[in-house]
Order: C-alpha cells, then structure tokens, then sequence
C-alpha cells in the first residue's frame, strides 16, 4: 500500500498559484485555486486549464497486445484507427467494474489511461493474467497529463500546437508539439465542453503549464473537474460505479459490445441483460434549494428506493443535481424522466424530479 | 482578519453582543475554508440554541458543516439576504454574510468565549 503522498510535476507550479491543496488517490492535487463556482464557470463559457497527471497511464506493447486487451476491455479494439481512443470498463467475471478507462491505440502501442485510485489494481490484473504474446508498462510517474477545456479550448490552444487541431476529430489524438514540447494531443475531456487532453513527458509539463499560462487560462482544480463533470452526467468510479455494479446497470451497455468473443463478465452480462435489470442510474435535480451528497437514501412513494451515488451543486442551473442507482426492480412504479423522489437530508425529505441526462449541453463535439 | 469588537468560537463563528442581543455569523478564516457556500440553514425565528451545540448547517460546493451557536438563547432574528445569496457568506462574512441574532439566555457564558487575541492565535493570524 503506497504510504507516502506523490506529487506531480506541477505542483510546484500550483504552489505559486497558491492553490488549495488535497490528498487525492495518494497524490497532492490542487482542489481548487480562486474558487470552484468561478473555476466552473471560466470552463463553461470560456476556458480551462487542468492538471491531471495522476491518472495512470499503462502501455502495452507486442504482436497479441491488441487481442489480449480485447479479452477485458468490454468495448471493440479491433476497428480503432491509429490515433483513434476508445472509452470502455473492464469487469471481473461476475460482471463488476473493475475501472473505467481510455484506451489509444498509437503508433506499434496501446496506451490505457485509468484512474489513479485504480492504477495499482489494473496494473495487478493485468499481470494476473499476462501472456507471452504482450507486455506492459506503468508509465504513470512518465508521463503527465495537462487538460484545456472550454468552447474557446481549441482557439486557445492552436497558436501552441504544431498540429491543426481541426484536423483532430472527437476521441481522436495525434503527436506533435505543444509549446515545443512532444505531446500527445487528443480531442477528449471529462467536462461536456469541446477540448484536448495534452499527454507530455513529465519534466516537460511544467514548461507547457507555464507557456499556457502566460497567456492567460485560468488554472482549474478537482472541484470544478467534479461539478462540471457531473453537469455532463459523466460517471466518476468509486461513486457511480465500482465493482458491486455491472455496466448495464450504470447506464454504460454502449460501451458492452456483446457480439464481441469471449471477455471477462460477457456470461454475465448476458444473463443480466436477458433477465431484466433490477436497478438503474438515474439523472435527478432538487426542487429546493438543498444539495444531495453521496449516500443520501431515497425514497419513491413512500417506499425506499435506493441512494444518491454523486451529488453537488450545478453551478450553472444554480441547485442541487445528483445520480442515484435506483432499485427499480423493488419498486411498482416506473422510474423515468418526471418520476418524482424525495432525498433524505439530515433526517428531512427534500423534492426532487428525475431528469435527462445531462444535466446541462456543453459544446463537446461529439459525432465529429 | 479578525475584528477587535466580536468575540470568537474555536469553531470559527463570531459574536457582535448588542446589549441583551447576540449577533452570529462565520469568520474571514471559515468562509476561506469552507470554499464556495451554496446554501445555509438556519435555526427557525423562536427556536431555543444552546452554547456550542450545532444549530444549522452550511454547504459548500465540497462539504456540509455544521453550524455552532456561540451562546444560548432564542432566536429572535435570521437573516433572509443567505437563502438566495448564499455567497454573501464569502464575500461579507461580517457584514452582509451575517447569520441570525439571537436573545442571550445568561450572560455568564459570554466567559466562554475567545477575545481577538485568542481567535487570531488558534487561525494563525498576525494582527
């Protein structure tokens, strides 16, 4: 078990900004630096900039490397284009969610880009069930990862890319420079704003953060990576998802391609998919002013039926938002968009609606 | 900063006395921990606060807290500037941001309470 904290290549960089420090899956991360709402906002309507170097990055190699992933990933490895990035999870044999994750196939690799509270945890899975035919690395402390999010993301970020980033579609990357500095660019985010995610060596990073900085995006901390995401529904592992729960469950069976041959939890996920799901993720708003919090019970109708999984406050429809897996298959009534259910806070039931997801649009350009 | 007329808590709320009145709300050095407050929730008008028991509770984007009474008594007054600014607990804390006033029961516990001095000494502060 890792004892001591890890710091990332810029944390002297968010020392200078005097941001607000927090341990986060063993690493020292900025929560925020002027104040989360003002950080979420400058993404929404403008621009931001992000440290997420503790995200784990594991790269595999070798002639079966693209086979023997396609054996956990529960998404298709094999029609991705060089450059070309995947979102799936990989699961246990009983259908839990061991991690989502990013997968890019790059030029002769494969890199897997997966949470840092789960990096030890792929990293042993994989060497559980390792084969001759691939080999793979942790690249984790190699390798930094800086994000620039926001409508204005791309307009920003041009006059530093040697790469058109035009000519960069939607969960796509290429390799070029970034303020002279080699990186991998690609098209992707975890906000629901159009952006890139810049993969550079780590002791280049504080060079890149510095130059972008110079002109002006503000920096933006774990705070606001957490309302924006959830604004956009995105799921976050640990809350709405982890290994008691299958993808389908969460609202994931597109990324479950069930036509697929044999990958661990594909038995299961059958049989769940046939039999019907007893619970499911829901999208929900308050109807007060109170926020939900993880962990909070709900109730429909008078009856129990289930927990907040993720809650906050939404910044941009200024009230409480949150998800909540529900136990459907415990319940009479339907659970769908206008269902009201009552959140349990410090004892009280507070109103609030079931709602599509997301929660608000951003200008991700998906489908491009 | 920490202003000479109030008195403190070791849980960062402050105290304006106002003769038989008390009037409550939370320091420079709690709104800055607390981050972004999103919502509060006050004692209702004509409920009974004890000394240091929790009586309300503040959200910020990151975390629930509690709110402590400083002194006991009735809640004569709440403000009702929070329920739609909430902010004004950031950007006021000791004006605008104030909480609620409340009839002190027994003066006696005001003993109880920190001086400038003190509550500058436990947050730190150079004067």
């Amino acid at each position: 078990m890792e004892k001591t904290i890890k710091a990332t290549p810029l944390l002297a960089q968010h020392e200078k900004e005097h941001a607000k420090l927090i341990p986060f899956a063993g690493w020292q991360m900025p929560l925020e630096y002027r104040g989360i709402l003002e950080e979420h906002r400058s993404v929404r309507r403008a621009k931001g900039l992000f440290d997420l170097s503790h995200m784990g990055e594991i790269e595999v190699t070798g002639p079966g490397a693209g086979a023997w992933l396609d054996r956990f990933i529960t998404n298709k490895l094999e029609a991705l284009k060089p450059g070309q990035a995947l979102y799936t999870v990989i699961c246990r044999e009983d259908g839990g969610i061991l991690d989502d994750l990013v997968v890019y196939r790059l030029d002769g690799k494969f890199m897997l880009v997966v949470n840092a509270a789960n990096t030890r945890k792929i990293i042993e899975w994989l060497e559980a069930h390792k084969t001759p035919e691939a080999s793979f690395r942790d690249r984790t402390e190699e390798i930094a990862l800086l994000a620039v999010q926001g409508p204005e993301a791309q307009a920003f970020l041009q006059p530093f890319s040697s790469i058109p980033l035009d000519s960069i579609g939607y969960y796509h990357g290429a390799e070029g420079k970034v303020a002279e500095c080699p990186a991998l660019v690609s098209r992707t985010g975890y906000t629901g704003e159009d952006g890139f995610e810049l993969y550079v060596e780590a002791a280049r990073a504080p060079r890149v953060w510095e130059a972008l900085r110079a002109r002006e995006i503000p920096p933006v901390g774990l705070g606001a990576r957490d309302t924006l995401r959830l604004e956009a529904a995105y799921l976050l592992y640990g809350n709405d998802m982890d290994e008691t729960t299958t993808p389908l469950e969460v609202g994931l069976s597109w990324v479950v391609k069930l036509e697929k041959d044999d990958f661990v939890g594909k038995k299961v996920l059958e049989d769940q998919k046939r039999a019907g799901l007893r619970r499911k993720l829901v999208a929900f708003a308050m109807q007060d002013r109170s926020v939900p919090r993880k962990g909070y019970k709900l109730h429909i109708e008078g009856k129990f039926a289930g927990q907040v999984t993720s809650g906050s406050y939404s910044p941009t429809l200024e009230k409480g938002i949150g998800l909540a897996l529900v136990e459907t298959g415990a319940l009479e009534v339907p659970v769908k968009e206008g269902t009201g259910i009552q959140v349990e806070i410090r004892g009280e039931p507070h109103p609030a609606v079931v709602c599509k997801k997301p929660f608000v649009q951003g200008s991700v350009k998906r489908g491009t | 900063m920490v202003p000479e007329n109030l008195l403190y808590t070791k849980e960062h709320e402050w105290v304006k006395l106002e003769d038989s009145k008390a009037r409550v709300g939370v320091t420079q050095h709690a709104q800055e921990q607390l981050g972004d407050v999103v919502f509060v929730e006050l004692p209702k008008k004509g409920a009974e606060v004890k000394q240091m028991a929790p009586c309300g509770v503040i959200e910020s984007v990151k975390a629930v807290s509690e709110l402590y009474s400083p002194l006991s008594g009735t809640v004569l007054e709440v403000n009702p500037g929070l329920a739609d600014h909430p902010e004004k607990v950031n950007q006021d804390p000791y004006g605008d941001g104030w909480m609620f006033v409340l009839e002190v029961k027994d003066s006696k516990e005001v003993e109880h309470l920190l001086p400038p001095a003190n509550y500058r000494e436990l947050v730190g502060v150079t004067p």
